[in-house]
């Protein structure tokens, strides 16, 4: 790719959703917008290698992509209703001036969110539409992360903006009292794109960190977004969801050896972690505990938060670890987040007291496909003495692996246990 | 925009209920339907439908007109009634949804109608 197509590429990405939005807003229409911009980034693949990079590129993406939506419209027959909608008016008096309106494009990405996020379209629609309209990944990205041809991917972005077009979806800030419920939708949204970078399970690692950055990308803009609107109240989840994503990222350059395998958070060399990632997760988490909203989020990131604090893995503080798992599974008592719960409290109270929670949680019916289940629990099993039980469990864990260096590690281990 | 707003109940839901209680619900119906009188968005165009007992179903194939007591399929909850309301957006649609008695036992389905433009006759 030629540089200038390089900088095109970035600079409309990085751009995306703020001029975007600003277009959705004027236009009123998502398809025409998104075409408009799409149109807008062909004239600059052809004018920015003649005349350089304009000096304010969201302005100039925002004056070329309306003259583009204008130009559409003409050629739509349904020009005429249009022109009422958009009270085009002014433009059209000064057909060919190309006037770069240096004023600050008036930031709509949340609307755009709400809308993308709004619960009329279907989980997978919303996770695509929010990363192609604000993220401005490229549909061939975004396939790439879910594991999804690109043809369905683009079936599904396609219809997700038919759905809004043709049922009305707005796009507006929810009125106040809906605004708590949306506000999750959208938080859920960006949790769920985080943990597809972060996990294991998704695509190539390229892909997996661009995801994680998009989220915490997206969180930050969230955040500052409801920091601004005077009629929303900040809220603490949102702050929570983006220390917690902090927190968690903090850790990435340690998860993975150079080999490309996992190494446990016990393994893990702390001295590769991201502290000014973890000192702003620690200020977001305080941050949200002083609004005195309590939920999931902000129990995950203040659980992410003690193991950042601890300097080594002894001396991580296992019982406050396990009382907020408590808390936790309390308020989301998933198969997960109880397993979770038990390997803490493993940590706290000893193996078999953990054990023995699995066994309460009946975790052995709901999770008997999960490898991660057989893993805790065979770890736990090792801990305890229990060498081969835990080896059958190791054993359980390796076959129902999904990636490589997951794999890798249990074959070591149950190679370690078979010398016991 | 219009909104055809279709609501469907599991009869079984009412089978427990006594006179107050099927009364008070009634009660509410005149009450979403006043305010969306109010506010405007109601065409007139709504109905309660006659319980399904009350129901006949008609088929043309291969010609021959089918003729069949109830409703069109076997399901466990039925649409009982409609509105047609005139709304601003899909937000406010739903917002009336969720006021619909009905939408607290069975389910509401809010769904655009299409605008056709008819030919001049």
């Amino acid at each position: 790719m030629s540089d200038i197509a390089r900088i095109v590429e970035t600079t409309f990405r990085a751009e995306h959703g703020h001029v975007l939005g600003a277009l959705v807003s004027y236009l009123g229409d998502l398809d025409l917008a998104e075409d408009a911009l799409q149109d807008a980034m062909i004239t600059a693949l052809e004018t920015w290698a003649r005349d350089g990079v304009p000096l304010n590129p969201a302005a100039w993406m925002t004056t070329v992509a309306r003259r583009k939506a204008i130009d559409r419209l003409r050629r739509d027959k349904l020009f005429q209703e249009k022109q009422q909608e958009l009270q085009l008016h002014a433009e059209l008096e000064r057909p060919g001036e190309m006037e770069f309106d240096d004023r600050p494009i008036p930031d709509e990405r949340l609307k755009l969110i709400f809308a993308c996020c709004h619960p009329a379209l279907a989980l997978e629609s919303q996770l695509a539409l929010t990363l192609r309209t604000l993220g401005g990944l490229t549909t061939p990205e975004i396939a790439r992360a879910f594991l999804v041809p690109i043809p369905t991917m683009n079936q599904r972005i396609t219809r997700a903006k038919t759905k809004i077009r043709q049922a009305g979806i707005p796009f507006e800030i929810p009125p106040a009292e809906r605004v708590p419920e949306r506000l999750d939708a959208v938080l859920y949204v960006l949790y769920l794109i985080f943990n597809e970078g972060y996990s294991a399970t998704a695509g190539d690692d390229f892909i997996r960190q661009e995801l994680c950055n998009e989220a915490i990308r997206l969180a930050r803009v969230l955040v500052e977004l409801l920091d601004q609107e005077t009629q929303l109240e900040s809220d603490a989840e949102a702050l929570g969801l983006l220390a917690l994503m902090l927190l968690h990222d903090s850790r990435r350059a340690a998860r993975v050896d150079a080999n490309g395998e996992i190494v446990l958070l016990e393994d893990q060399d702390r001295s590769l972690w991201n502290q000014a990632e973890i000192q702003e997760g620690l200020a977001l988490l305080d941050r949200a505990v002083a609004l005195c909203q309590p939920g999931t989020y902000q129990l995950q990131a203040a659980i992410s938060a003690l193991h950042a604090q601890a300097p080594t893995y002894t001396e991580t503080d296992w019982r406050q670890i396990a009382a907020l798992y408590a808390q936790l599974v309390r308020i989301e008592p998933t198969p997960v987040v109880q397993l979770n719960c038990a390997v803490a409290v493993g940590m706290a109270q000893g193996p078999l007291v953990g054990l023995m929670m699995m066994n309460n949680f009946k975790l052995e019916e709901s999770l008997s496909q999960y490898h991660l289940y057989h893993a805790a629990r065979a770890d736990l099993l090792r801990r305890a003495g229990e060498f081969d039980s835990a080896r059958i469990a190791y054993q359980r864990a390796f076959e129902l692996a999904q990636t490589r260096a997951e794999r890798v590690f249990l074959l070591r281990r149950i190679e370690s246990l078979k010398h016991t | 925009m219009r909104y055809a707003l279709l609501i469907y109940v599991d009869p079984a839901a009412y089978a427990g209920m006594s006179e107050a209680q099927q009364g008070a619900i009634f009660q509410e119906y005149f009450a979403v339907t006043d305010e969306m009188q109010k506010r405007g968005v109601d065409t007139g165009s709504g109905a309660p439908l006659q319980p399904i007992n009350t129901a006949t179903t008609v088929r043309v194939r291969n010609s021959k007109m089918l003729t069949t007591d109830g409703p069109f399929a076997e399901t466990k909850e039925h649409l009982v009634g409609f509105y047609i309301l005139n709304c601003k957006n899909l937000d406010e649609a739903l917002e009336f949804a969720a006021k619909i008695p009905d939408a607290r036992l069975g389910s509401v389905e809010v769904r655009p109608v299409q605008e056709i433009q008819y030919p001049p006759s």
